[in-house]
């Protein structure tokens, strides 16, 4: 447990006016913990735009609630979308940590009201082939995996995307970062206030154990030899009793007997009492032994700081109490009345009658304390700027074939379809696509999602890292037609008390502020976990965005070629690269085993044209298939359009040295396949981008050849069903090594 | 044409089935709750996937117990149709309504990706509209959908025309590439692919429909 430090303990003796007993100390040490505080962040992402018109509700409330317009009958609808962490959980109890990752983020969004129609994850782990740490490595994987499919599946919300990456720094800390969102009408928005002074405080769902006390201050510690002892630290999720609590707390917020409600995540009964208490600007008091247990004897110290799972707390209109029981009653689930709305500003508890804490809310929800941690050194950067010499390859396919078989480019096939995709009947492209799209039913518009990190650009840089960030997502979202509206962020760093890592901090909140004011995708909320560290070794510095886009629903365009003898377009152009400037790409990692330099150069105003013109391509109905060109560069690309069977025959007009060619990671460009590739070059010139004619779609082979040399110089020669077997089987190849000797 | 879709507490794809029902196939569909002794006024009754009482003990084991079922025992004595997808395939298994049980996909881990199954039969109120031999793609979402029965009977639901489906491409290692079977009456069918995941056009092949088409089509058949 992270204790209070000495200046935070004399905070408190001045905000109490004496020594706080233990259960009190136990609910400053949690509500101040960095997990429930963010107070090493703070004061760095007020940088965040947050604003727009569309944003409804923006950082601070469970999750960032944005406009979706109206349907045709004239009911406005908005959706709920958060991403977090559940980091440090997922490595000790691998299986459990993730799946109480997902419960926790989609009562995020059904406690604001929303209904849950889609979650994509953003997964990180060691290496599955680390020489020491592969075998853990895959059974962290496998356990994470399993865990997400476990409460996803059954609680019934599709799993539609993400992203799986792999990196030597994440050997000692996975990240398992959860996306969410929701949907319901703009009447149907409910937030966390303990309003109304005599209303009844309830309690619902599932018993409180011991389960998980010090979850949140675990989280902001770094691990070190004894992590393992917090097994028990880790909570145990019913995704059965969440499927029942959501149907319930929906059904209830129906009767208009609620007045707030909160779930109880991270610091259960002490953040969802004094958070709700605070924002309405009341005081809560409750009586500890009326909340419902599941073990006999718990300290006060012990039920308050429980982080049992599936529990929420809310708030009634007094005399209508028994509308609300009745709904619970009927699903079968526990609600107890366990206090009232006061008057006096403080959250106050008592067991059997006596009082055990009594703390004024609003010090303790929102006057923790803030820290300007000392950054201003260089960020920590765990690569050379120089490039070293980059040996010439020795034969561009067997290079192409390895990249394709890499964990981070292979197909995650065999992880997804571990989830469902499909159920709700929404998913109108599920994982694999360049964004993941869900239609809601009740209007005309589907929404776009894309979550997108990159620790090794963000290492190397971490404010252009963020930055491409954004624009990849953004990109990824144009790409299948949606207009970027909103972000969330997902920050996950090592420990902020070093100067290096606070740097790293924040440059990449800049780099996220700078991207996404530029893109008009305010951040409408997120998480930060830091102290990212085992034994002293921290992560690459890995912000997370979510980014959601809308669209008019219609079926999705997808990234395979579909047809033979169309046109292949490079919307956006070859861009541009350096030696410098690649020393972050899949090629330098998988084939030269290094990395240097800085991550892509971005030209925000270009890329923005592009994202504005590969839309217009998409809404004339001119594109057969749209695909972004990401990691891996333009090869890999192309390979991926190769998916299913159709291949291509392209010439690129180049003088760059053919590893720069095919596999620099420039942003700002987008592979589409069409049979009007006039009207595409109209779009592009209208918006003043590039669009180069690669070549045409044709049966079975992928060929790229320079057609700057005479006689044209052949790069790449390969069958697409080879690229689509390397592709497809790496994946499971990785996870069962065939045995040494 | 009425069709009831029951709830039971954790069935997540109740309303994945009404809105096929209601909105792709236009036919009036109400939601049936688990603890009512009847079916109400449903022409047929659809039991969709999910994980009823949290599938605890055994997938299904614990909604056999529920009012509703026995009320859809009494419903399919009297010859009313009665669909179990996934979910509801398993509950009708453990309620003794069909043969044989589900156990564990074959590799121990859930699946869920589109599969191609075979019409077997037309000779049932499910595969009526459809023709012999015909494929239908449709998504499978399960972890425990191996179709396991002892060889006398796969012998017999063989020899009396039973098998309603079967796997083209076998994704959980179901004895006999069983995706369905009807009962003995004909007129109670369980599958572990979801035909209401494909009657939406928007969301690609609609395969699907024909199973829910089969139901409407006898169903008029036998009024009329």
């Amino acid at each position: 447990m992270s204790d209070l430090a000495p200046s935070e303990l004399a905070k408190v003796r001045g905000i109490l006016g004496r020594e706080p007993n233990q259960t009190e100390t136990g609910i400053f040490t949690v509500m101040w913990s960095e997990h429930c505080s963010y107070k090493s962040s703070r004061l760095h992402l007020k940088k965040l735009p947050t604003k727009s018109e569309r944003v409804l509700v923006g950082p601070g409330e469970n999750a960032g609630i944005i406009d979706i317009g109206p349907n045709e009958k004239g009911e406005r609808y908005a959706i709920a979308f958060k991403i977090e962490s559940h980091n440090h959980p997922s490595f000790i109890e691998p299986f459990q940590g993730a799946a109480t990752g997902v419960g926790g983020i989609l009562r995020d969004i059904f406690t604001m009201g929303a209904r849950p129609i889609a979650v994509l994850d953003a997964i990180r782990f060691g290496p599955l082939d680390d020489p020491e740490c592969g075998d853990r490595n895959r059974r962290i994987l496998e356990g994470v995996v399993e865990g997400i499919a476990h409460y996803g599946n059954c609680f019934g919300v599709p799993t539609v995307g993400g992203e799986t990456v792999f990196e030597r720094c994440y050997n000692g800390n996975p990240l398992v970062n959860v996306f969410a969102l929701g949907v319901f009408r703009h009447d149907e928005i409910f937030f966390g206030r303990a309003s109304g002074i005599g209303n009844p405080v309830i309690y619902v769902g599932a018993k409180t154990g011991r389960d998980g006390i010090h979850g949140a201050s675990m989280a902001s510690a770094e691990f070190t030899e004894e992590s393992k002892q917090k097994r028990p630290n880790v909570q145990v999720g019913d995704p059965f009793m969440e499927k029942l609590l959501l149907e319930a707390c929906l059904e209830a917020m129906h009767t208009g007997a609620v007045v707030g409600i909160q779930d109880m995540g991270a610091a259960g009964l002490t953040c969802s009492t004094c958070e709700m208490g605070s924002r309405a600007g009341t005081g809560v008091e409750i009586d500890l032994a009326r909340v419902p247990q599941r073990e006999s004897g718990m300290t006060p110290y012990e039920i308050m700081l429980s982080e049992s799972q599936e529990r929420m707390l809310l708030v009634a209109e007094k005399g209508r109490e028994e509308e609300v029981f009745a709904v619970f009653r009927k699903w079968g689930l526990d609600a107890v009345t366990i206090g009232e709305v006061t008057g006096d500003g403080k959250l106050r508890v008592k067991d059997h009658g006596v009082v055990v804490a009594e703390i004024p809310n609003r010090e303790l929800a929102d006057e923790a304390p803030v820290y300007d941690r000392p950054h201003g050194v260089a960020p920590y950067r765990p690569a050379p700027m120089e490039a070293p010499e980059i040996p010439r390859s020795r034969d561009l396919n067997s290079d192409l074939l390895e990249l394709l078989g890499s964990g981070d480019l292979c197909s995650k096939r065999w992880i997804w379809q571990q989830y469902d995709q499909s159920v709700r009947t929404n998913t109108l492209q599920g994982p694999g696509g360049d964004a993941a799209i869900v239609r809601i039913k009740e209007t005309g518009t589907s929404v776009a999602m894309s979550v997108d990190g990159n620790g090794r650009y963000c290492a190397l840089s971490p404010r252009e890292g963020a930055r491409l960030l954004v624009a990849e997502c953004c990109r990824n979202l144009s790409a299948v037609g949606a207009l970027p509206v909103a972000a969330t962020n997902n920050l996950n760093f090592g420990n902020p008390e070093r100067p290096e890592i606070m740097a790293q901090l924040v440059e990449a909140i800049e780099g996220i502020t700078e991207a996404c004011k530029h893109f008009e995708t305010p951040i409408t909320g997120g998480n930060v976990s830091l102290y990212n560290e085992t034994l002293g070794e921290a992560i690459w510095p890995t912000p997370v965005m979510g980014i959601v886009g809308l669209m008019k629903t219609a079926p999705p365009v997808t990234i395979p070629f579909k047809e033979g003898a169309r046109s292949v377009m490079l919307l956006g152009g070859l861009g541009t690269v350096d030696a410098t400037r690649f020393g972050g790409t899949q090629y330098a990692k998988v084939v030269l085993n290094k990395m240097w330099g800085l991550p892509p150069a971005l030209d925000m105003d270009y890329e923005k044209r592009v994202h504005t013109a590969v839309r217009e391509v998409i809404a004339q109905g001119l594109a057969e298939s749209s695909h972004d060109v990401g990691e891996g560069g333009l090869a890999v690309a192309l390979a991926d359009c190769c998916a299913e069977g159709i291949g291509a025959s392209i010439s690129l007009d180049t003088g760059l040295l053919p590893e720069f060619a095919l596999f620099h990671e420039g942003p700002s460009r987008i592979l589409l396949s069409t049979s009007q590739p006039e009207a595409v070059e109209k779009i592009a010139r209208e918006n003043n981008v590039e669009c180069l004619r690669l070549g045409v779609t044709m049966k079975e082979r992928l060929q790229i050849s320079n057609s700057s040399e005479t006689p044209a110089e052949k790069w790449i020669d390969c069958r697409v069903d080879r690229l689509r077997e390397v592709w497809e089987n790496a994946l499971e190849s990785l996870l069962n090594p065939v045995p040494v000797g | 044409m009425r069709f009831g879709v029951v709830v039971f507490p954790g069935s997540n794809c109740d309303h994945d089935a009404w809105y096929a029902l209601s909105h792709n196939l236009g036919h009036p569909t109400e939601f049936i709750w688990h603890d009512s002794n009847s079916v109400g006024n449903a022409d047929a009754v659809i039991l969709p996937g999910g994980f009823s009482y949290g599938d605890y003990l055994r997938c299904g084991a614990i909604a056999k117990f529920s009012p509703v079922m026995a009320a859809v025992k009494k419903f399919a004595q009297e010859g009313g149709l009665v669909l179990g997808i996934c979910n509801g395939f398993q509950i009708l298994v453990e309620s003794g309504l069909l043969p044989g049980a589900l156990l564990r996909n074959r590799n121990l881990r859930f699946v869920c990706r589109p599969v191609t199954i075979r019409v077997e039969t037309t000779n049932t109120p499910f595969t009526c509209a459809a023709t012999r031999g015909q494929l239908i793609k449709a998504p499978v979402a399960h972890g425990e959908g191996c179709y396991f029965a002892d060889q006398r009977t796969l012998d017999a639901l063989e020899a009396e025309d039973r098998v309603v489906f079967r796997y083209m491409d076998n994704p959980n290692g179901s004895l006999r590439d069983i995706a369905g079977i009807c009962s003995e009456g004909r007129n109670v069918m369980g599958m572990m692919p979801h035909p209401e995941r494909a009657a939406d056009p928007l969301l690609g092949p609609t395969d699907g429909r024909v199973v829910l088409e089969s139901m409407v089509r006898s169903m008029v058949a036998a009024h009329a």
